[in-house]
Order: C-alpha cells, then structure tokens, then sequence
C-alpha cells in the first residue's frame, strides 16, 4: 500500500514509521510453536527412556516381573512384586488416612470457617505442601517414626495385636510410617481440590436446604456431599497419583527391605525407593534395566491414575471455569 | 460543516429490488475517504451485513446509528480490517481507502491499521503503563526511537485530545489514575499519536457521563477539522448532535444514508422516521 | 419430641462441626511440629562457617555446606535457563495462537508430565545425558530441574495470558503493530505479574527437589568447578546427612534443612501475600 501518496493530503511533515514485515509474525508463531511443542517431545523423550531402559529386563522376564517376589541382584532374579505391594499398600492406606481429614478440612474451609480465619488457614494448608519431600523425610526418621514407635505402633499392639495387621517386631520404619508421611504430603492437594469441588457447588442448594429447616451438618451433608462425589474421587485420585510418586521421605521411613508382609509394622520397599536406593549402585546390564522397568510400572500407573482423577475432575472445572 | 458539493447522491435503500451495482465507477479521488461497495460480511454462517454501498467524506464526521445487533460495529470493524483478527469472520465486497482496495491481497493488515485508527467502546489504556508510555507506544513500537520526536508527539497529541492540561504534572503517573472520561481522551491521544488519516469510533462516550461525553464530543467537533471521523452511536441525539452524514442500519442493510439533519428531520425512509421518532429501538 | 429430636439435630451439627475444625487442626500440625523440631535442631548450627565452608572429611565434625547452597543456586539458575523460555514461549503459543483441540492436547500432555515421579525424571535424564557424557554433571541437575519447570511455567503463562482481557489485545492492534510485537511488549507485560508468580512458585518447588538430582547432579563434597562435573545441591546433601551414621552429619541436615525450608516458604509465602492468593491454580 502506497502510504506516501494518500497522505500528502494530510498531515505534512509526516514522520517516517518502520517500514512493516509479515515475516515477523510468522516467524513468531514459529518459534512459540516449537516451544509449545516441546511438552510433546519432553513426553516422547521420557517414554522412549524408560522404554529402552527396560527393554532388556523385559525381554528377560516378560510379564512374570509385576508378580514375582524375587529380588536378587547377585543371582540376576528379579521379580517386581514387593514393590508393587509396598507402594501401594503404603499409597492406599495413606489416601484412607488423608482422606477424611482432607475432606473434613476442606468443609471446615469452606463451609464452616468465618470469613477472617478462612484465608490464613487456606494458606496454611498451601505451605504444608510447599515443604520439600527431603525435609519431611527427616523429620520423620528423626521425631515422627521414634515416637509412633514408642506410643501409637505400641498400643496398637497392645490392643489390637491379635489381628495380623499389628504383629510382629516394631522396628519404628515401616510401611505404617511410610503411609503416614503420605498422608501428610497428600492432604494439602486433596484439601484444596475438595475446596473448589466444594464452591462449584451453587448458593442456591444451601440456601434450599437452609430453608427446609436443615442444620448446617445436614446443608453441608444434603447440598454440598451428595453432589460432589465425583469431584471427590477425583481429588482422592489426584492425591493417589501423587502419593505413588513419592520418593524421598517414603524412602527414609519405610524400611527399605523386599519383603511382603501382612503386618503393618514390617518394613517395606517401594518402586521408588528402590529406584532411588539401588540405581547407583547397579552393577551390569539387567540389574540396571530392572530398575527402568520398575520406574516404567510407575510411570505407567501414575499416569492412568491421573488420567482417571482428570476425568472425574475435569468435569468440574470445566463448569466452573467455562 | 457540510459541503452540499461533495456529497455523492445515494438512493435510499428500502424494500424492493437493490440498486445497480456500478462496477464501472469514476475513479474516486481525495474528496471521498472510504468507498464501500456491496460489503458483505458473515460470521460463520450467520450474514450480519447485506450489501452495504456508501461512500465516507473526508473532514467530516459520519455517524452510523441503529438498533442493537443491527451490524454497525461489525461495518465499523470491516474500515481497519479488525475481522481478521476472527476466524469465523469473512469479508466480501470493496472498501477503497483515498482509492486504495484495503483488502488486497499484497495488503499488509498492519498498514492499514496505521492508517485508520479505532476508539473502543470501553477506554482501554494499557494498565501496566504511564499515560505518557501509553500515548507513545504505538510510535515506540512502529519504530521510532528519537526521544525528542517522542516528547513533542506526546505533548501534542494530549493537546488534540484535550487533555494535555489536565495530565501534564503528572506524566508518568499509571494510566489507570485518570478517570473514566480521561482514560478515553487518552485512548483518542494514542490513537492519534501515530499519525492516522482516520480515526473510527466505536461508541466512545457509551460509558461516560454527561459531562465528559460532552468533553468527547466537543473534541470530536475539533478533530474533524484533520481527520475523517465515522462513530458508532446507539445514542441518537448525540449523532445529530455531532456528525455532518448519518447512516441508519437495520439488521445488516443499510436503510438510510445521507446529510444529518435532513436524515433525522425529513427522512426519506419510513424505517428511518420510525427508528428516529422512536417507534422502536 | 420434636423438640428433642431439633436439638439433638443441632447437637449432631455442633460436633460435627466441632470435629471438622479438629480435623483442620490436625492437619496443619505437622507443619507446626516440622517447622518447631527444624528449629530446635538446626538453628544452633547456622553459623557463618556452615555458610561459608565446606564438608569436612566423613567422620570429623565441623564443616558446612557452603558448597551445596552454591550448588543449588547453580542448578536452579541452569533449570530456570532452560524452563522458563522454553515455558512462557509455549504458554503464548497456546495463549496467543493455538486452537482448542491443540491446547487440549498440550495441557493433557502437560498434566502427565506434572504428575511424572520426580525419580523418573531422574533416571530418564541420566539415560539421556549422564551415560552420553560419562559422568554426572551440573548439566544434567540443571536439565532434569529445568524439564520438570517447563510444564509447570507453561501452564501457569496460559493461565495468565487468559486472563488478560481481549480488549487489550484489539486495542494494541489497533496501533497498527505487528501481532509478535503486541505479545512481547504489551500482552506479556499485563500478564507479567502473574507468570512471574507462576515461574517463583515453581522455582520454589523445584529447589526442593532430591530425586532428580540423585544421579545427574550426584553431589559434591567439594566446589564444583566445572558445570560438567558433579555438583553438591542441599537437598541432597541433607539426604546423604540424615541416613548416613553419624550424628555430627544428623545435627547438619537439621541445619540445612532449615535453610532451605526458610527460603521454599519464604518464596511461597512472599508470593501469596503479593499477589492476596491469586496464584495460578495449576502450580498449587
């Protein structure tokens, strides 16, 4: 477009503007496109790893490696399903520790607390999930497990010994401490996802209950329980999901031994911790490999279970959110 | 001010056949800004505008006034190629700038939008910036760096848009310090601040009081002297209040075109007397 | 009866509401006790030789961690190098050009690479670089941090950039620019305060972080010199400090980790007050 000609009969002494180009714009989506597709190939990236990591355990063992419990380096036998028991065992009955108080957080929060108290514990909850897995870890080998040791794992002994859940000897690390710390690392996620669950829930449904008469348990109850369950499975998903990965602090008060045990106070072991304890220290190739194919379990379970929570989640933040 | 000589004829458009459509125009010089012909545009598969034919003078101010939905925007949109910005959108039909096709292809967008600038409905200065960063960034950011040339825009185009003396002291105080009916004179200032030959206005005073959407129509009255103005108004009494030309919309056709006054005193279309005496709205 | 029945009811809802609140409680009490025993147990060893010397040899006690504060600042400068253009740019991409399916896709993607273990990130950055290399590096802390940043950061600049209201958008354009120059100098300046929210609060995550470092930053008992050798980073040394056997080592973890807890809450809680608890949701 010629700009010189037509504005002559304007403004005189125009000033002169940088000339345009398109191939700015261009070149602009260009280099935000291949950013963006970056998370494609960080995916790529992750999945072939682990792929070409196992491959070779893998070939050796097949599917036989989720259920064997052998876990011998020097013989080269190994067999997954210790760790598959202690993760999830120690995953599972830290989500049913961290669950009802979550939840009943998240109630206090957002339906029970005044207005001054709500946004200080809100954040409260927030900072507890900003404390690194490391430091929660220490914590736990050095305050939490000698006391559940020396109190809680005692008495539950003393009194419910007869099930097998609490026999046999109280070593302080095991998988009821592992859950434990779970939980705490859990709760802050569960809580604040609860939280939004909760306020998607419209005004109306209270006041309606409100109006028949209800107490504020049974508003809470009827309006705002009743119509979140799946917004609340999905929040217990998420937190599960995060619960599976955890390394650190797992690894410190767990035990670290490859054993199944129906007692909740044996050491336990972890496909993380595993991970984490042995991979330095692999010799030779299948020993290696057994532990990519470990971390391939986890992966693989981790991301159905996120997938699942997103699903069940999903749901409600798209309403919310629009 | 109006010059009888200059203004084209334009039959008014009511029920019945539509009029020819003249491929064969005289090539049209500076007495005529915009000539628009047979302008269509659909969003998706919705048409919101229906052969639209007028041509806008230059130095005067053009009103486009009509109901709600009845595509004034979308045909003030369509004058600085803002649809190209929606995907859905599409275009049909000629608009000449000074004689210029807008929508060729070797057309740059951007250049053209240098050459028509646009007043939003809701003033929309940039809120991390000062007013003076904010008159100045459509200069700074189309290439001109010299401080001196930047101060002296600044100051005069604050002054075009009658502001300068209530800001001065306080240049580089946040945009969002002024009030409602400044932080729109500011938009006007940096609208104007790169030098456009047209300035379009989307229903600038909409969400102004009285007193500073008199202050808007007050600067309106003095930038027509440079500039060729079309505003959009829902606010009848202001499109006679200010403009020379009025055109009156009714779901996407242009119904009514000509000299203001004759329009809302003696208009030739029955559609337009209703609109105007308020029969509907 | 009804009377009965009402107050009943009413009691039921008091201690219910009684033991949400208990429930409240009990849940921040670990923070309490966390931050309580790091205090007890560290706060006397912070002085200015923890800060400025090294580890002494195993079993002597005395040293600091000087190099493993270093070490860490190190890595997240390389991780922040790597995550955040690489973030931000593709957050305007999904923001400013893509479509719906494509941002689905992105954001799903994303989403799995938030929920991946950290010890994943670990050993697949160790198969990547480390055996490439023949040896741990800085390089490969830093990359292991700065892959499990982009995903957050992407997330959390798409989250920004929608906020920012399209008129802004039209009005820049309006000016005449091209559309890159109105991202780069206009949109991501109104948005800037947020996505800078979302790059600190995941800087603070990512500081924290052990796993991925155990075997591509592997730790240092010394200065690192060179970004392709080794490298101390205090999450890891508070780790090798807590399980190994001596209580010289025990007493500095404490230490150690009250620093870093002070500097991941200080982050956080900085953050939270600034922006009055607006932070993007996804890097909660």
């Amino acid at each position: 477009m010629n700009a010189s000609a037509s504005s002559q009969a304007h403004a005189p002494g125009k000033i002169a503007l940088s000339p345009p180009s398109r191939a700015g714009d261009a070149a602009f989506k260009f280099l935000t496109w291949c950013m963006a597709m970056m998370i494609f190939v960080l995916v790529a990236v992750v999945g072939w790893e682990l792929f070409a990591g196992a491959a070779p355990a893998l070939k050796a063992f097949g599917w036989r490696f989720l259920v064997r419990s052998d876990w011998n380096p020097v013989s080269s036998d190994f067999g997954a399903l210790p760790f598959i028991f202690g993760t999830f065992v120690s995953s599972l009955l830290g989500l049913a520790i961290a669950l009802p108080l979550s939840l009943a957080t998240a109630v206090y929060l957002t339906e029970l607390a005044p207005g001054w108290v709500r946004q200080p514990a809100i954040s409260l909850v927030e900072m507890l999930a900003a404390v690194p897995s490391v430091i929660l870890g220490l914590w736990g080998i050095f305050v939490m497990v000698p006391w559940l040791r020396d109190h809680l794992f005692k008495s539950l002994q003393k009194h419910l010994g007869f099930l097998p859940l609490f026999q046999g000897h109280i070593y302080g690390v095991c998988v009821l401490s592992a859950a434990i710390i779970i939980a705490i690392m859990i709760v802050p996620i569960i809580t604040s996802i609860s939280r939004e669950v909760f306020r998607a829930v419209p005004e109306t449904q209270r006041e309606a209950a409100f109006a028949l008469g209800a107490t504020r348990w049974e508003v809470t109850r009827l309006a705002v329980l009743s119509s979140s369950r799946r917004g609340i499975f999905g929040a217990a998903m998420l937190g599960l999901g995060r619960a599976l990965g955890e390394t650190m602090a797992v690894t410190m008060v767990i035990g670290n031994r490859p054993e199944i045990s129906a007692s909740l106070f044996a050491p336990g072991y972890t496909l993380a911790s595993a991970i984490a304890n042995e991979f330095s220290e692999a010799t030779g190739d299948i020993y290696l490999s057994a532990l990519f194919e470990l971390g391939l379990a986890l992966l693989l379970v981790t991301i159905i279970i996120n997938i699942l929570a997103h699903v069940l989640i999903g749901a409600v933040g798209r309403e919310k959110h629009g | 001010m109006t010059n009888q000589s200059q203004m084209p004829s334009v039959k008014p458009q009511g029920p019945g056949p539509a009029p020819d459509p003249q491929p064969q125009r005289p090539p049209v010089g500076p007495s005529v800004t915009f000539d628009i012909q047979r302008l269509n545009v659909w969003f998706a598969a919705h048409q919101v505008l229906e052969d639209i034919s007028m041509q806008v003078p230059p130095r005067a101010v053009t009103a486009i006034i009509g109901p709600s939905g009845c595509g004034k925007s979308t045909f003030l949109r369509s004058l600085n190629r803002m649809h190209d910005l929606v995907p859905i959108a599409r275009v049909e039909g000629r608009i000449t700038l000074f004689g210029e096709d807008l929508y060729a292809p070797q057309i740059d967008p951007t250049v053209v939008r240098r050459r028509v600038g646009m007043v939003f409905q809701k003033s929309n200065p940039f809120p991390t910036m000062s007013i003076a960063d904010n008159v100045t960034v459509g200069l700074k950011l189309n290439g001109v760096r010299q401080k001196a040339v930047l101060r002296e825009r600044l100051e005069r185009t604050l002054r075009m848009a009658a502001l300068w003396d209530e800001v001065k002291d306080r240049l580089h105080a946040n945009a969002l310090s002024l009030s409602g009916g400044q932080q729109q004179r500011l938009c006007i200032a940096r609208a104007l601040a790169i030098e456009p030959e047209v300035l379009l206005m989307d229903e600038p005073a909409s969400a102004l009081d009285p007193l500073a959407t008199a202050k808007i129509e007050e600067l309106i009255r003095e930038l027509k002297k440079q500039f060729t103005i079309v505003i959009v108004t829902h606010n009848m009494q202001q499109a006679s209040r200010v403009s020379d030309l009025t055109a009156f919309f009714y779901l996407g056709k242009l119904i009514e075109f000509g000299n203001t006054n004759k329009l809302f005193t003696n208009p030739a279309n029955k559609q337009t007397e209703d609109y105007v005496t308020g029969r509907f709205g | 009866m009804n009377d009965l029945h009402h107050k009943w009811r009413k009691a039921k809802s008091a201690a219910i509401s009684g033991l949400c609140f208990v429930c409240g409680v009990i849940v921040i009490l670990p923070l309490a006790l966390i931050l309580f025993h790091l205090v007890r147990q560290g706060w006397s060893s912070l002085d200015l030789s923890f800060f400025t010397h090294l580890p002494k040899p195993a079993g002597e006690s005395g040293g600091g961690m000087a190099n493993a504060i270093v070490g860490s600042l190190v890595l997240l400068g390389l991780a922040v190098l790597i995550g955040v253009p690489v973030g931000v740019l593709g957050g305007v991409y999904l923001s400013e050009f893509g479509s719906i399916r494509l941002n689905w896709c992105v954001r799903f993607a994303a989403d799995i690479l938030n929920g991946t273990p950290s010890i994943v990130w670990g050993i697949v950055v160790w198969a990547l670089v480390v055996v490439p290399m023949k040896g741990f590096s800085a390089y490969a802390g830093g990359l292991a941090l700065g892959f499990m940043m982009i995903p957050l950061v992407v997330r959390a600049t798409e989250e920004m950039l929608a906020l920012v209201p399209n008129t802004y958008r039209e009005g820049a354009l309006a000016l005449g620019i091209p559309k890159w120059k109105s991202v780069l100098h206009i949109i991501l300046k109104i948005a800037g305060k947020g996505i800078i929210t979302g790059v600190l609060l995941a800087c603070a995550r990512v500081m924290g972080e052990t796993a991925p470092l155990l075997f591509t930053a592997f730790g240092n008992r010394f200065w690192n010199h060179n970004l392709s050798e080794p490298i101390a980073a205090l999450p890891l040394q508070i780790f090798s400090y807590a399980i190994g056997p001596y209580d010289d080592w025990h007493r500095q973890a404490w230490a150690g980790a009250l620093v870093l807890i002070v500097v991941a809450l200080a982050i956080n809680a900085g953050v939270r007050i600034i922006t009055r608890g607006n932070v993007p949701s996804t890097t909660k």
